[in-house]
């Protein structure tokens, strides 16, 4: 079963839930647990779930990291944002540590916040381990160097142990990756950014962040409908409202919750998640981001329902 | 879709008919374009009449955009009026209910346009069945 495991979810910085959010969270669950039973535990999670997310959890703070699960053996990710660093806890845990893992990692670019969490990556320092990075861009190699130099780190990148590769690829060409079809699409971003389209089983899983869509480019239009075509899943960089990003932010290479409905729409994707969500939301912004994205599929919606999430560190989509 | 344009006093009112979508909205684009040349010249209001509209997509609520933005580099008003129930919830879900002006039917449009260009609507308004 493929699957998509998201570990760290918010755009351009990482951000951490603070001690006032905390309270207005127990606040809000102690209003909601009054005057009802909670003798059993039962009682308790009946409490917990008559929440809103935005109360009962967190959409979390690392920025953009996500594992998808092919049925293989070897691990897949988009991104290296700081949610690589628990991502690669949870796979050393996984497999007790053991050595000759394989770590594919799709980069959709270079931006800081996109390949933060490599020196924090537990598996990389493992002598074994093998971590093939994937990207479209010239200075891959040369970017992952570069943050490990001083003065901006203190740890040099041949420290690591394992078996580092870097691998560039041509966008619009197929590859066959570990048993998984992955093809590579140019994006309209500051430098450049790519999506990656991953088939495997009779799933296709689209990750495409940090993208502006030109909404004036028909042909550009059609060409990422081509690429979400049919997707099980498209993990869509939501970052913006649309009023923002046609005027204060045009240019500034991130998209919408609503173009995001339209492009899955017109491609017959099956289900959209909002991501890299915008650093200054709280949770019950997103929450409420997520509530208009799902009613504007509503009444937007054709013959086919496509299903809306949000993405937060820690969800999973099985598919 | 379908776009006439008439004249009240010192505004223009651009009524449109139809769906806003990626394929009509370059034809929404230039029906609006020498409305938004005049109007740039004589510093006139333009009032777009939403009151046909059943649905608009990004790529209409762009050319709205670039319309007010036009209006504004010529200290010029756009107003964005009776809008159907459903676009009022895409104007909400976007934000674009907070960059633009929006009011709730025509007559408000032009109540903010001027006194002459409200009476000059209401003289050409045909009576109420009694």
């Amino acid at each position: 079963m493929m699957r998509a495991r998201f570990w760290g979810t918010r755009g351009s910085l990482p951000v951490a839930l603070t001690a006032a959010g905390v309270r207005l969270k127990l606040l809000a669950a102690l209003r909601a647990a009054r005057d009802r039973p909670l003798a059993t535990e039962a009682d308790l999670e009946r409490v917990l779930t008559s929440l809103p997310f935005s109360e009962s959890g967190t959409y979390g703070g690392h920025s953009s990291c996500v594992q998808i699960e092919t049925g293989g053996f070897d691990y897949f990710v988009c991104d290296m944002g700081s949610g690589l660093r628990p991502f690669g806890h949870a796979a050393m845990a996984q497999r007790s540590g053991a050595a000759g893992q394989t770590f594919h990692v799709f980069l959709s670019h270079l931006h800081w916040d996109h390949i933060m969490g490599l020196p924090f990556f537990v598996p990389a320092f493992v002598p074994g381990n093998r971590v093939r990075v994937y990207g479209c861009h010239e200075g891959l190699e040369a970017a992952l160097l570069r943050q490990q130099e001083q003065p901006s780190f203190p740890v040099d990148f041949a420290i690591f142990g394992a078996k580092m590769e870097f691998v560039r690829l041509e966008p619009g060409r197929a590859y066959e990756i570990g048993g998984v079809k992955v093809t590579a699409m140019l994006q309209r971003h500051g430098g450049d950014s790519y999506g990656y389209r991953f088939e495997a089983q009779g799933k296709a899983v689209v990750y495409s962040t940090d993208s502006e869509h030109p909404l004036q480019q028909p042909e550009h239009t059609a060409r990422v409908v081509e690429f979400f075509r049919d997707a099980d899943l498209v993990i869509f960089d939501a970052m913006y409202s649309l009023a923002d990003a046609v005027s204060v932010k045009a240019d500034w290479g991130h998209s919408s919750n609503i173009v995001g409905v339209e492009l899955c729409q017109l491609a017959g994707a099956k289900h959209l998640c909002l991501f890299h969500h915008e650093p200054m939301f709280d949770d019950a912004a997103i929450d409420a981001l997520l509530v208009e994205t799902r009613r504007l599929e509503e009444i937007t919606r054709g013959v086919k329902r496509l299903r809306v999430s949000a993405a937060y560190d820690g969800l999973e989509i099985g598919l | 879709m379908q776009v006439s344009i008439h004249r009240h006093a010192d505004a223009t009112v651009a009524t449109l008919v139809g769906r806003i979508d990626h394929q009509t909205a370059v034809q929404l684009e230039a029906a609006l374009s020498p409305v938004l040349a005049e109007a740039g010249v004589s510093r006139n209001a333009v009032v777009l009449d939403f009151s046909g509209v059943d649905y608009i997509s990004s790529v209409g609520l762009r050319v709205v955009m670039i319309a007010a933005k036009q209006m504004r580099e010529h200290q010029a008003q756009l107003l964005v009026a009776a809008l159907q129930s459903v676009v009022v919830e895409i104007f909400a879900i976007s934000r674009f209910n907070r960059i633009l002006t929006v009011v709730a039917t025509l007559d408000d449009a032009l109540a903010l346009c001027s006194p002459a260009a409200l009476a000059d609507y209401r003289a050409g308004r045909p009576a109420a069945a009694p």
